[in-house]
C-alpha cells in the first residue's frame, strides 16, 4: 500500500468514526466529560478489561501455539477448553465441596480438578490431533481446517451428552443445555478495601487477581519454554521449515504432536480457571470463547505467543470500554471494528512476521 | 440363474405389495374418514427441552384423553413432534425452523401445526404455510407483532400473512399486556427508576421495548436501555457501569438461553442490591440453577398462571398430569394442552356442520370461529387477529431456590 492510500483510509475512518460512530455509543463529547467526571471507573474498567483479557489470552495460546507449527486454525480448541470446564466441574462435584466447605477442602478439590482437567483436555487434544488432523497434514489445507469444525461440533455433542449425565453427576442440574452452576470455591474478598485497607472507589477482588497471577505466569511460563528447552527450540525449527527440521533429526510427528499437549492442558487450565472466575460452565461456552480467542490470535500476529497475550489483553480491555462507555449493543462490532482497521495496516497482525516465509 | 430368477420374484413381489398399500390407503380415507395428522414444531434440543417435552406430553394427553379419535370415532389423530432447535446453537436454528416448515407445507395430510415455541421461529414459519393455508397454534409464542397491527415494526403483522388470510394463533396472551404490567408492578414495588437490558431477540427486545415505554408513561425514570451479547463469557464491565447509576431496579427482557443467569451473578457480584425483574423467558427452573444464589429475590412476571396456582378445571388436569408422567408441568405445560384441546374442538365443529376435518381451510376457519370454548383454563375466544381472550398474568419472586407465586396481575 502507498502512504498516500494508508492517509486517505485513516482519514476515511476518522471521518465515520465521528460521522457514525455516536450511532453505536462513540459519542467523544459525551464520553470525556463522562471520563473526567469520574475517572475512578475506568481504571475499574481497565482491571476487568485485563482479568477477562488474560483468560482469553490463555485460549489464544493454544490457537497461535497450533497455528505457528502446522498452520492449521483448529477450530476445535475451544471446545477443548469447553471439556477442560466440565472436567473440573465433574470432579469439583464429586468431591461434594460447596461455597460453605473448609478451606483445605476446596483447595484439594481444585488442585485435583486441575490435574484432571488439564490431564483429560491435554489427552483429548492429542487424540484429536492423531485421529483428525495427522493424516490431513499433506493435504489441502482446507481439508484440516473443515475436519477442524467437524472435530468442533462433535466436542460441542460430547459437552451437551455430558451436561445431560444428571443421574451420575448431579451437579449438572436438570436441564442438559441449561448453564451450569460452577460452585463459589474462591471467596471475592476485596483485595485494596478488606486485605490492604485502602480506601479506594475500585474493587479488585481475590479472584480477579488469582485469574490474572495465573495467567501470566502460565503465558509467561509457556514463553520460557518455547524460548530455552530443548523441546521448544525443537518446536521452532518445525515451525520454521518441517522438511529442514527433519533432516536435522527432530521427530516431527513427537513435537506436533507435544504442542497438543501443551495446547490442550492450556485449554484445561483456562476451563477451570473460568469456571472458578464466572461460576459458570455450560457447552457453547467453548465456541463464543474461540471466537474472542482466535480473533485475539489474529490481532496480536498469529503464531506469535507474545501477540496472542497482547490481543488477548487489549480485546478483553476494549470491549470493557465498550461496555462502560459505547454502548453493550455494539460491542462485538467494536471488537471486529478495531481487527479489521488493524490487519488493514498490519496484514501478519500486531506483532505477526511475514507468513510467506513458512514452508 | 437361480439367483436371476430370484430376483425378478422379489421385484415383482415388491411391485405388487407396493400397488396393494396405495390402493388400500387411498380407498380407506375416502370411504371410513380417515387420518387427522397434527404435529407440534418445538426446540427439543437445548434448554427448552425441560418445558418443551412437557408441552408435548400435555398434547399427547389431550388427545389420548379422546382415545385419539374424533368426529365420533370416524377420524384418527396422528400426532407427531418435530424439534426446531440444533446441538449447534442448543436452541431454535432457522435453518431447522425453515426445513421443518418446508415439510409441513408438503406433507398434505397435516392439518395443524401446534407451535412455535419462540416468537422468532414463528416469525419464519408463518409466512411459509400463510399460502398453504395451514393453521398454527401457538401454545407459548408472546411477541405482540405477530398478530397485532400497531404493536410490532410498522410492517408487521401483514408482511406475516402474504396470502391476506390469518392463518396463526395463540392460546397465551401476548407481550404487550407482559411489558406494561410489569411495568406497573415495579412502580408498585416502590421502584423510581430503572435500568433496561435486553438479549437483542425478537421476544427479549419486544417485551423490553414495551417496559421502557409503559414506564415512561407512568413516571419511572429509565437510566438506559441496552443490549447484551447473549453468548458472551461475562457482563463485569456491564455490571460496573449499571451499578454506579444506582436504578432501583434492572429490568431483562430476555430468556435463560442467552445468559440470563451470568447477568444476574456478575449484577449481584459488582455489588448491585436493587431489585432485578424478568419476563417468563427466566421463567423456569433452568434459570435458577444457573444463576445458583444470585436468583434470589429475583422477580418474574409470567403471561399465565403458575401451575400451582391453576384452579378449579385446571387443578384437576395438574392432578392427573402427575399421576400420568410422574413430573410437575411446567408454565407453558397447560397451554399445550389447551392448544390441542382447541384443535379438537375445531374438528368437532367442522363434523358438527358436515365438513371434513381433513381440510386445511376448514380447519383454519374453524380455530378462527373459536368462541366461548370452554378449555380448563375458563371460556375463552380466538379473535379475528387469532389472540387469545384470556388475559391473566402473575407475578412471582425467587425464594429459597424456587418460583414463588406472589400476586395476580392485569386484568383477570
Amino acid at each position: 500500500m502507498r502512504p498516500w492510500q494508508k492517509v486517505l483510509i485513516v482519514a476515511v475512518n476518522i471521518y465515520l468514526l465521528l460521522f457514525f460512530g455516536p450511532v453505536a455509543g462513540f459519542d467523544i463529547f459525551r464520553i470525556i466529560p463522562e471520563i473526567a467526571s469520574k475517572p475512578s471507573t475506568l481504571l475499574q474498567q481497565l482491571l476487568i478489561g485485563i482479568a477477562n483479557g488474560s483468560i482469553i489470552a490463555i485460549i489464544a495460546l493454544g490457537y497461535t501455539l497450533v497455528y505457528g507449527i502446522i498452520e492449521l486454525v483448529n477450530f476445535a480448541h475451544g471446545d477443548v477448553y469447553m471439556l477442560g470446564a466440565f472436567m473440573s466441574l465433574t470432579i469439583i462435584g464429586a468431591f461434594g465441596v460447596t461455597a460453605e466447605s473448609t478451606g483445605a477442602q476446596k483447595i484439594v478439590a481444585i488442585l485435583v480438578a486441575f490435574l484432571g482437567a488439564v490431564a483429560f483436555t491435554a489427552t483429548a487434544n492429542v487424540t484429536i490431533e492423531r485421529v483428525a488432523y495427522r493424516r490431513l497434514r499433506n493435504a489441502p489445507r482446507l481439508a484440516s481446517l473443515i475436519s477442524a469444525i467437524g472435530v468442533s461440533f462433535i466436542l460441542q455433542n460430547v459437552g451437551l451428552f455430558w451436561g445431560g449425565l444428571k443421574a451420575f453427576f448431579p451437579i449438572m442440574g436438570v436441564n442438559a443445555a441449561a448453564p451450569k452452576a460452577f460452585p463459589e470455591l474462591i471467596g471475592r474478598i476485596d483485595v485494596f478495601k478488606d486485605i490492604l485497607g485502602w480506601n479506594v472507589p475500585i474493587s479488585f477482588s481475590t479472584k480477579d487477581l488469582l485469574v490474572i497471577t495465573v495467567a501470566s505466569s502460565l503465558m509467561i511460563g509457556l514463553r520460557l519454554f518455547v524460548q530455552y528447552t530443548r523441546l521448544g527450540k525443537a518446536m521452532r525449527a518445525t515451525a520454521e521449515n518441517r522438511d529442514a527440521a527433519k533432516i536435522m533429526g527432530i521427530d516431527v510427528d513427537r513435537v506436533i504432536a507435544f504442542t497438543f499437549l501443551l495446547g490442550g492442558s492450556l485449554a484445561g487450565a483456562a476451563g477451570l480457571l473460568v469456571g472458578l472466575y464466572n461460576n459458570t460452565a455450560v457447552f457453547t461456552m467453548g465456541f463464543t470463547a474461540g471466537l474472542r480467542a482466535f480473533t485475539s490470535a489474529v490481532l496480536g500476529g498469529i503464531g506469535n505467543i507474545t501477540g496472542a497475550m497482547l490481543g488477548g489483553f487489549l480485546i478483553g480491555i476494549l470491549a470493557a470500554f465498550s461496555d462502560q462507555y459505547f454502548s453493550s449493543r455494539w460491542t462485538n462490532a467494536w471488537v471486529f471494528a478495531v481487527l479489521v482497521l488493524v490487519l488493514v495496516f498490519r496484514p501478519t497482525g500486531l506483532l505477526g512476521e511475514s507468513i510467506g516465509q513458512k514452508a | 440363474m437361480t439367483s436371476k430368477r430370484t430376483y425378478i420374484v422379489v421385484s415383482l413381489l415388491v411391485m405388487v405389495s407396493i400397488v396393494l398399500a396405495a390402493c388400500g390407503g387411498g380407498g380407506g380415507a375416502a370411504q371410513t374418514g380417515g387420518t387427522i395428522k397434527v404435529v407440534s414444531d418445538l426446540p427439543m434440543t437445548g434448554s427448552s427441552l425441560g418445558q418443551t417435552q412437557t408441552i408435548v406430553n400435555a398434547i399427547t394427553q389431550a388427545f389420548e384423553e379422546k382415545g385419539n379419535k374424533v368426529c365420533g370415532g370416524k377420524y384418527t389423530i396422528e400426532y407427531q413432534a418435530f424439534d426446531d432447535a440444533s446441538a449447534a446453537l442448543g436452541k431454535w436454528d432457522p435453518d431447522v425452523v425453515t426445513q421443518n416448515a418446508k415439510t409441513y407445507a408438503a406433507d398434505a395430510s397435516i392439518v395443524a401445526v401446534i407451535g412455535t415455541f419462540n416468537s422468532g421461529a414463528a416469525k419464519l414459519m408463518i409466512p411459509i404455510l400463510n399460502p398453504e393455508n395451514l393453521v398454527m397454534v401457538s401454545p407459548a409464542n408472546t411477541y405482540p407483532g405477530l398478530t397485532k397491527p400497531g404493536k410490532g415494526e410498522a410492517n408487521e403483522p401483514d408482511v406475516y400473512y402474504p396470502n391476506g388470510t390469518r392463518n396463526y394463533s395463540r392460546v397465551v396472551p401476548a407481550d404487550d399486556l407482559q411489558g406494561a404490567v410489569a411495568a406497573q408492578w415495579a412502580k408498585d414495588l416502590g421502584a423510581t427508576s430503572v435500568y433496561i437490558l435486553d438479549d437483542q431477540e425478537l421476544y427479549g427486545k419486544g417485551v423490553a421495548d414495551v417496559f421502557d415505554k409503559t414506564a415512561k408513561e407512568i413516571g419511572i425514570n429509565v437510566l438506559g436501555h441496552e443490549g447484551i451479547d447473549g453468548k458472551a463469557a461475562d457482563y463485569k464491565a456491564l455490571a460496573t457501569k449499571i451499578k454506579d447509576l444506582v436504578p432501583d431496579l434492572i429490568y431483562f427482557g430476555g430468556i435463560t438461553q442467552n445468559n440470563a443467569g451470568q447477568l444476574v451473578k456478575d449484577i449481584r457480584n459488582v455489588g448491585y442490591e436493587g431489585n432485578f425483574m424478568g419476563p417468563d423467558g427466566i421463567f423456569e427452573q433452568a434459570f435458577i440453577e444457573a444463576a445458583g444464589e444470585a436468583a434470589e429475590n429475583v422477580y418474574v412476571t409470567f403471561g399465565g398462571i403458575p401451575p400451582s396456582e391453576l384452579q378449579g378445571a385446571a387443578a384437576t388436569w395438574r392432578e392427573s398430569y402427575k399421576s400420568k408422567f410422574g413430573s410437575d408441568p411446567e408454565v407453558y405445560t397447560v397451554y399445550g394442552y389447551v392448544a390441542a384441546a382447541t384443535l379438537i374442538n375445531a374438528f368437532e365443529s367442522i363434523c358438527a356442520a358436515g365438513g371434513n376435518p381433513t381440510d386445511r381451510k376448514a380447519v383454519r376457519d374453524a380455530v378462527f370461529a373459536t368462541k366461548d370454548f370452554d378449555s380448563i383454563l375458563g371460556k375463552f375466544s380466538i379473535d379475528a387477529n387469532g389472540d387469545t381472550t384470556i388475559t391473566a398474568m402473575s407475578g412471582s419472586q425467587v425464594q429459597g431456590g424456587e418460583f414463588k407465586f406472589v400476586t395476580l396481575l392485569g386484568g383477570g
